[in-house]
């Protein structure tokens, strides 16, 4: 089956001078970054920080006070530019639509666009189930589901978008350890087959040193670092280390020759 | 306040700008014109058939004293259509759909719903308001007719079986066709349509700013059926003028 599926298509992703507030509160103070094509870029840091806010600037949810957001070298404040790019967004909390099945819910991009006929939206929604390893829960309602089978739903109704920019806010929260860990390897085993630019958001610490190419702290909508993860381990800012060494030593980068 | 009026126009004119993706919402529509029907059936039959039965057994005997007992049908008649019908079913239309509306679009946006749609290019007015809006534009006249002839009814079960009135069945409808006319019964739409676009805008606007978790989905609910019936209400009394002025 040729479906949406299936192409390597990563983006470039450039943040420069972002600042946001709200009221009296600065939430991003001056952020800028790059992301690069088919990279994994992990933005960590304690909660509050601002990492969620940055994360919903850079797909559109939120209008910056300053700076920009460029895919492409396009700006993504644009509508229309942002209209013209595959992206995604998994969410903290799943938010698949209460009101729908799952595959309802994983088909929903392309049932509403009007994307493909309703037999193949079918066969791609059976698909994108299938590579997270999410099958025969088709007709149940997300409340039927537990916490790793809604973001792995989730990701699915990211996957069938075909998206060149997918952003992670959190993927590995309220989930007990070995669920964080398969959720974590979907993630990585996606971005290795198929080269989707990946930012992820999270304070998993073990996730983070396990997946990125490159991580990013954030400390108080400022970015204090950003480097490999053997470079952030080394680091000797004293907040880094302080950050990083709360739950022990941080995890090393496996391999990724075996993938 | 004139805030939330300057959201609901907004929503209004934004809503309106996409007609043309009615057919397209056909699915969602039919959806919720069975929830609308589904919920306010039964409790508009209630209410209507006992609303006409209370005006008649008020209104009955004071006019039998007079001898003008055959005058309550028109009166039954009169009020139901052009009355109480409209707000009564507006109302309740308030309670049980718009506050159903507050609260579902609510946790939509609590829960990031509505963001997860807006990641995948999709209208959350197109998705969301329209097709609930048509639905209830649609539902509300229709319930609002329903409801004038069970209160026709209603009047007339008292009229006929209450011993200090005793106006037979064919003489209160007799007299009661006299006095209603299609105008009558124009009016009733007219002002539930108008009645119907309140309560659907209104509700959506409230589930759309809705913050704060589930205790901002209970303030907007609150929030909708309360400033429904006030729109409501407000809006009877210049939409009864204007009717006035234009008979």
């Amino acid at each position: 089956m040729t479906t949406v599926l299936e192409s390597m298509n990563g983006v470039r992703l450039e943040v420069s001078g972002l600042w946001r507030s709200f009221g009296e509160r600065l939430v991003i103070q001056g952020v800028s970054f790059r992301v690069d094509p088919g990279e994994i870029f992990v933005l960590m840091g304690p909660s509050g920080s601002g990492k969620s806010v940055l994360l919903k600037h850079l797909i559109g949810l939120e209008e910056p006070d300053g700076g920009e957001i460029r895919i492409e070298n396009r700006s993504i404040q644009n509508p229309a530019v942002r209209s013209q790019y595959r992206l995604a967004m998994v969410f903290q909390s799943g938010a698949l639509l209460s009101s729908l099945t799952v595959s309802q819910n994983v088909g929903l991009y392309l049932r509403e666009h009007r994307i493909q006929p309703a037999k193949e939206i079918e066969q791609i929604v059976r698909h994108s189930l299938a590579l997270v390893g999410l099958q025969g829960v088709e007709d149940q309602y997300p409340a039927e589901l537990s916490g790793g089978m809604i973001k792995r739903a989730a990701i699915a109704r990211a996957l069938v978008v075909n998206p060149q920019l997918i952003l992670y806010d959190e993927p590995t929260s309220e989930l007990d350890p070995l669920m964080a860990a398969k959720v974590g390897d979907e993630i990585e085993k996606l971005n290795r087959r198929r080269g989707v630019t990946s930012v992820v958001v999270t304070h998993d610490r073990e996730l983070a040193f396990r997946i990125a190419d490159r991580i990013a702290v954030i400390q108080e909508g400022r970015i204090l670092r950003i480097g490999a993860p053997p470079e952030i381990r080394d680091d000797p800012d004293p907040f880094l280390q302080k950050f990083l060494l709360a739950g022990g030593n941080p995890p090393q980068k496996p391999n990724h020759n075996s993938l | 306040m004139f805030q939330q009026i300057g959201e609901i126009l907004v929503l209004g004119w934004q809503t309106l700008g996409r007609w043309r993706l009615l057919w397209r919402q056909r699915g969602k529509i039919a959806e919720q014109l069975f929830e609308i029907g589904n919920a306010s059936l039964l409790m508009s039959c209630v209410l209507s058939l006992f609303i006409g039965g209370v005006l008649a057994l008020q209104s009955g005997p004071v006019l039998a004293e007079r001898g003008l007992a055959s005058a309550i049908g028109q009166l039954v008649g009169l009020s139901m259509c052009k009355e109480l019908a409209p707000v009564m079913m507006s109302i309740l239309i308030a309670g049980r759909i718009g506050s159903a509306m507050a609260a579902e679009i609510g946790s939509m946006k609590v829960y990031q719903e509505i963001d997860a749609l807006r990641t995948m290019n999709i209208d959350p007015i197109a998705y969301l308001v329209l097709p609930r809006l048509t639905a209830v534009s649609v539902a509300l006249p229709l319930l609002v007719v329903f409801s004038i002839l069970v209160g026709w009814l209603g009047g007339a079960l008292v009229a006929a079986f209450n011993h200090e009135i005793g106006v037979p069945m064919a003489v209160y409808f007799s007299n009661l066709k006299q006095a209603v006319d299609s105008a009558d019964v124009f009016n009733a739409l007219f002002k539930s349509s108008v009645f119907a676009l309140a309560v659907g805008l209104v509700s959506c606007q409230q589930g759309l700013s809705t913050i704060g978790g589930p205790r901002g989905i209970g303030r907007s609910v609150t929030k909708a059926v309360v400033n429904s019936i006030v729109l409501i209400l407000v809006l009877d009394y210049f939409l009864t003028r204007m009717l006035l002025y234009l008979d």
